[in-house]
């Protein structure tokens, strides 16, 4: 088993003092010593992105991809290599404006792997202008007289696209993120969580988190209940962001992607030697 | 017409600024009507500047936050479709991402206009300057120039709207800055008037055609083998020869508007009376210029030819410059893997034909953002020199590489 520092780097870290990140990086280290994960038993995936970094700070497998593509290119690991334990990290801008296209296709295949969205609702790393989560009516650096855009909803939007776990945190609640984390990590399936951090430098929205959210397990939330899941999703909408819930909306077992590829099962496909001879076929071409 | 260069605009304000911002300015003066953006370093201020244009009624234009470069480009070719004049601005992966559209928009003969502040490409990440990611667009169509300061990023970004709307053109075209080295670095440049922009670039008018609810067209459909696929791409080959022609006339016109003259296809100096000429692209062309001005204190025979306009090629240009030359040194801030430097091919290409071909040798410099300074360049010359005179490789050397067993 692995400690929560050998998990560390000596790399020195770039991101702002009060970033919600560090909760994130954090809470993960925790998780995957907490589980007894090795460290090459992980591969984390980042996009682009102040999180993108996040690879650096930590001492196991990791691939900085390219803006948006996280999830196309962690399914293709776990494919390959079903033994690994396969985490995503994306940012908000890299998940829901230029990526957006692969979070359907993840869900419903029910890809066995974790997908965690640092969502700060700015383009931080580009100093701040505008993504999808922008709230209507912000002034950023690309919106200085507001955004005219609504923002979409991210839990509502992966509920509906069919994913087999459904959760939020919030970066200010670490031990709450840890748990909502340590979930995910154990779902089997494709875990989706959306977590609340403040851009400390470009949107500080520590406070106004702190002063709404409230967690769906003391709530009395049902997480197999699909339908009052959709509710709690809209509700911050719907109070006016009176009320912001965070835990797991939704979790239920249905067959992953490679249950439904029997052709895979078995010996992974990293550890077959390619056995196919098509020579044989190709003769009557000739 | 190239001493013509340094004559103080009469017009026109003077300021301070970064050539991001300089771009920004020159979309604004071209009256763009739509700008599709999307954030990536180290072009993310251009558009920053053109939000605040438009939202404080400078720019009278539609401004569309799109999810994706892929979008960004998109959204261009549906605005000039219509018969806007359209403009955004990217660099590196973004302009990767693009690459399916690039070549859309010049199909449709699309005159979009696009600030690239060039980036290295990754993996490894960079944001760093080389040239990569435009070089290997080459082969889009698009028009691709290259800058060298500030106030040649603005003034281009008008002259080669003109350029690209000419009706014998009307293909879209990037002006290629380099990161950091222009993009986030202030100089004083000279920002024409409104009116005498006006009256050097008349609004857009496609005289081909455009999507019009009162003569509705079809355009992108399906064609055969025996229909008109392979003579409509003829005329994109035709297209991009005849924008050097109009780039020509119109960076004399604009010349005695303005006052101010960067060169046509290609910039030179010093090249009639010299023996070797050392041939470059961007910034690391006028640290050439500097390093090239210091060598022939020192006695050396060389002159500089600039490369502006990458596509379409100058290689007619360069070819008459270079007979009667020992040889030519060419800087490459790009590589094609397995084939050393585009330019440094290119070249070779276009001499060819030549009578008389002086030998060229290749570099390859500054990739990632590696520092290319005056002695640099000064060192590439005398290397090349003596490769000459020893007989040169037919691939590029790499200068500056920090591994002693791969270095040349």
């Amino acid at each position: 088993m692995v400690s929560v520092a050998e998990l560390g780097t000596a790399k020195k870290n770039t991101w702002c003092p009060g970033c919600g990140n560090f909760a994130v990086l954090q809470a993960f280290k925790s998780v995957v010593s907490r589980l007894g994960l090795e460290p090459w038993e992980v591969v984390v995936v980042t996009g682009i992105g102040c999180h993108g970094k996040i690879g650096d700070y930590l001492a196991l497998n990791s691939f900085h991809t390219i803006h948006g593509r996280v999830l196309p290119l962690a399914t293709g690991i776990k494919l390959a290599n079903p033994r690994l334990t396969v985490v995503g990290f994306a940012g908000d801008g890299d998940a829901y404006a230029i990526g957006i296209g692969h979070l359907p296709h993840a869900a419903r295949r029910n890809v066995d792997l974790t997908y965690v969205v640092h969502d700060n609702k700015v383009f931080g790393l580009t100093t701040g202008q505008a993504t999808p989560t922008t709230p209507l009516g912000m002034r950023t650096r690309s919106t200085p007289f507001g955004t005219p855009e609504e923002p979409i909803n991210p839990i509502a939007a992966v509920l509906a696209m069919g994913a087999t776990f459904v959760a939020r945190a919030f970066s200010g609640d670490l031990r709450h993120l840890e748990e909502v984390l340590e979930r995910a990590l154990r779902h089997r399936g494709f875990a989706f969580v959306d977590v609340l951090q403040p851009c400390y430098t470009f949107y500080d929205t520590y406070g106004y988190y702190r002063e709404r959210v409230y967690k769906l397990e003391d709530d009395g939330h049902d997480p197999s209940d699909w339908n009052e899941a959709m509710r709690r999703a809209r509700e911050e909408e719907v109070t006016g962001g009176e009320r912001i819930p965070i835990g797991v909306f939704y979790q239920v077992d249905r067959p992953t992607l490679l249950d439904r590829l029997p052709h895979l099962s078995g010996v992974p496909l990293v550890d077959r030697p390619p056995r196919v001879d098509v020579a044989g076929l190709l003769e009557r071409f000739r | 017409m190239t001493a013509q260069a340094s004559r103080l605009a009469e017009g026109g304000r003077w300021d301070i600024i970064t050539a991001n911002h300089a771009v920004a300015h020159a979309a604004r003066l071209a009256r763009v009507q739509v700008v599709p953006a999307y954030p990536i370093t180290p072009q993310t201020t251009i558009v920053e500047y053109l939000a605040d244009f438009i939202e404080r009624g400078e720019l009278d234009a539609r401004y569309i936050r799109v999810e994706s470069e892929h979008s960004a480009m998109a959204a261009a070719i549906g605005a000039s479709t219509v018969g806007a004049r359209a403009f955004t601005a990217t660099a590196s992966q973004g302009l990767l991402l693009m690459h399916e559209v690039l070549h859309w928009a010049v199909g449709a003969r699309l005159p979009i206009g696009m600030a690239v502040v060039n980036r290295a490409v990754g993996p490894p990440w960079s944001i760093h300057v080389d040239h990569q990611d435009a070089i290997s667009q080459r082969d889009t169509g698009w028009l691709q120039l290259f800058v060298s300061s500030n106030q040649e990023a603005l003034d281009s970004v008008l002259m080669m709207y003109k350029v690209a709307e000419s009706p014998d053109v009307l293909l879209p075209f990037m002006v290629c800055l380099d990161g950091f080295v222009l993009s986030h670095t202030y100089a004083p440049v000279n920002i024409p008037d409104q009116g005498d922009v006006d009256s050097f670039l008349p609004p857009y008018d496609p005289p081909h055609w455009r999507m019009d609810p009162d003569a509705p067209i079809t355009y992108g459909n399906l064609v055969m083998p025996d229909q008109l696929y392979m003579e409509m791409r003829w005329s994109i080959d035709r297209a991009s020869r005849a924008a050097k022609d109009r780039l020509k006339e119109i960076s004399t016109e604009f010349a005695e508007k303005f006052g101010r003259y960067h060169g046509s296809a290609i910039y030179e100096r010093w090249s009639q009376d010299s023996d070797y000429l050392m041939v470059a692209s961007g910034t690391l062309a006028s640290e050439a210029e500097v390093a090239i001005e210091e060598l022939r204190r020192e006695g050396e025979s060389v002159g500089l030819v600039k490369i502006r306009l990458y596509r379409p090629f100058p290689g007619e240009e360069i070819t008459e410059l270079a007979a009667g030359k020992k040889g030519i040194i060419v800087v490459d801030r790009s590589v094609s893997f397995g084939h050393g430097g585009p330019l440094a091919s290119d070249l070779r290409a276009s001499l060819y034909h030549a009578e008389d071909r002086p030998p060229v040798v290749g570099f390859i410099a500054g990739l990632g953002g590696r520092d290319v300074r005056v002695r640099d360049l000064k060192a590439i010359f005398r290397s090349a020199k003596r490769k000459i005179s020893e007989g040169v490789d037919r691939v590029s050397y790499w200068y500056g590489l920090k591994v002693r067993e791969v270095g040349e």
